[in-house]
């Protein structure tokens, strides 16, 4: 199929070649994720902040790194099981100064995380320690593993 | 929604890590902080994101024309904690760099604030500009 793809859409052939190749990545994850944690949100989108994802027995526990970024350009929204971080980060040029070095990046992010179990979304907490951005997000009652007891 | 609005937005930038650094002697990962370095007429300024450091675990070393920034990161998840999904890690800062001008070491400055180092580096009086009148006969 890949082989008739080729002579007959010359243009087409290299997107049928990674096409074949995409798949079988999906499907290597497929058998890796059987065999990890269940994959519980899509992975990394490569969008800013990257995000660790993490639970407890009564949390969901959401970190991401966020440098120079003060807590009143930062807003964080719940809908539903989703919690959607997004703001800017400015950096100030002087346009006076000499540049020898300019890697730090600036601009608006957004970035939302499906959180794979309901939510208490009025007790959401967050905190901003030194560019680090943690969200402890307490699960929904049903959400919460529970105990039978056996009579 | 923010993205509408208009201005760059941001591009997530995978922490760069230290390939093989010899003197290292702890175990973990090390990761190069991105900085800005700008400098003016009287000063060299730098600003390197090391986002989770404390003034604690941050170390600034100035020995003759090198400068270095570490800083660790310890682990932060507690105990209970079982991992969902994982895009970062944290572990070692660690740069050096060749300041070529002379600094006046007892006036450097240094902050952390948001997770941002911001080192003013002043320079010493014989390494500022300095500028030649011509004198006309």
């Amino acid at each position: 199929m890949f082989t008739r793809g080729l002579w007959n859409f010359p243009a087409h052939g290299m997107r049928a070649h990674f096409g074949e190749l995409d798949r079988m990545r999906r499907h290597l994850d497929q058998i890796f994720g059987q065999l990890e944690q269940p994959a519980a949100v899509a992975r990394g989108a490569g969008v800013f902040p990257l995000v660790n994802l993490t639970e407890t027995q009564d949390n969901y526990i959401i970190r991401g790194e966020i440098p120079g970024v003060p807590a009143d350009k930062l807003d964080i929204q719940t809908m539903g099981r989703n919690i959607t971080i997004s703001g800017e980060r400015q950096i100030d040029i002087d346009p006076n100064a000499k540049y020898h070095r300019r890697e730090r990046e600036s601009g608006r992010f957004s970035r939302a995380i499906a959180l794979p179990g309901d939510i208490d979304r009025d007790k959401v907490s967050a905190t901003l320690k030194n560019g680090v951005l943690e969200l402890t997000i307490p699960k929904a009652q049903a959400a919460k593993p529970r105990k039978i007891d056996i009579k | 929604m923010t993205h509408h609005d208009e201005g760059k937005e941001l591009q997530v930038g995978k922490k760069q890590e230290v390939s093989g650094q010899a003197e290292q002697t702890r175990s973990g990962p090390v990761f190069i902080p991105a900085v800005d370095i700008f400098e003016t007429r009287n000063e060299i300024n730098l600003v390197a994101d090391m986002p989770g450091v404390t003034p604690e675990n941050l170390n600034i070393d100035l020995r003759e024309n090198t400068l270095t920034i570490s800083g660790e990161i310890p682990p932060y998840e507690e105990k209970n904690e079982e991992d969902l999904l994982i895009e970062y890690e944290v572990g070692q800062y660690f740069r050096q760099f060749t300041i070529p001008e002379l600094i006046d070491q007892d006036k450097i400055d240094a902050r952390l604030e948001d997770g941002c180092l911001r080192l003013v580096l002043p320079k010493a009086e014989a390494a500022k500009p300095r500028k030649i009148e011509i004198k006309a006969q």
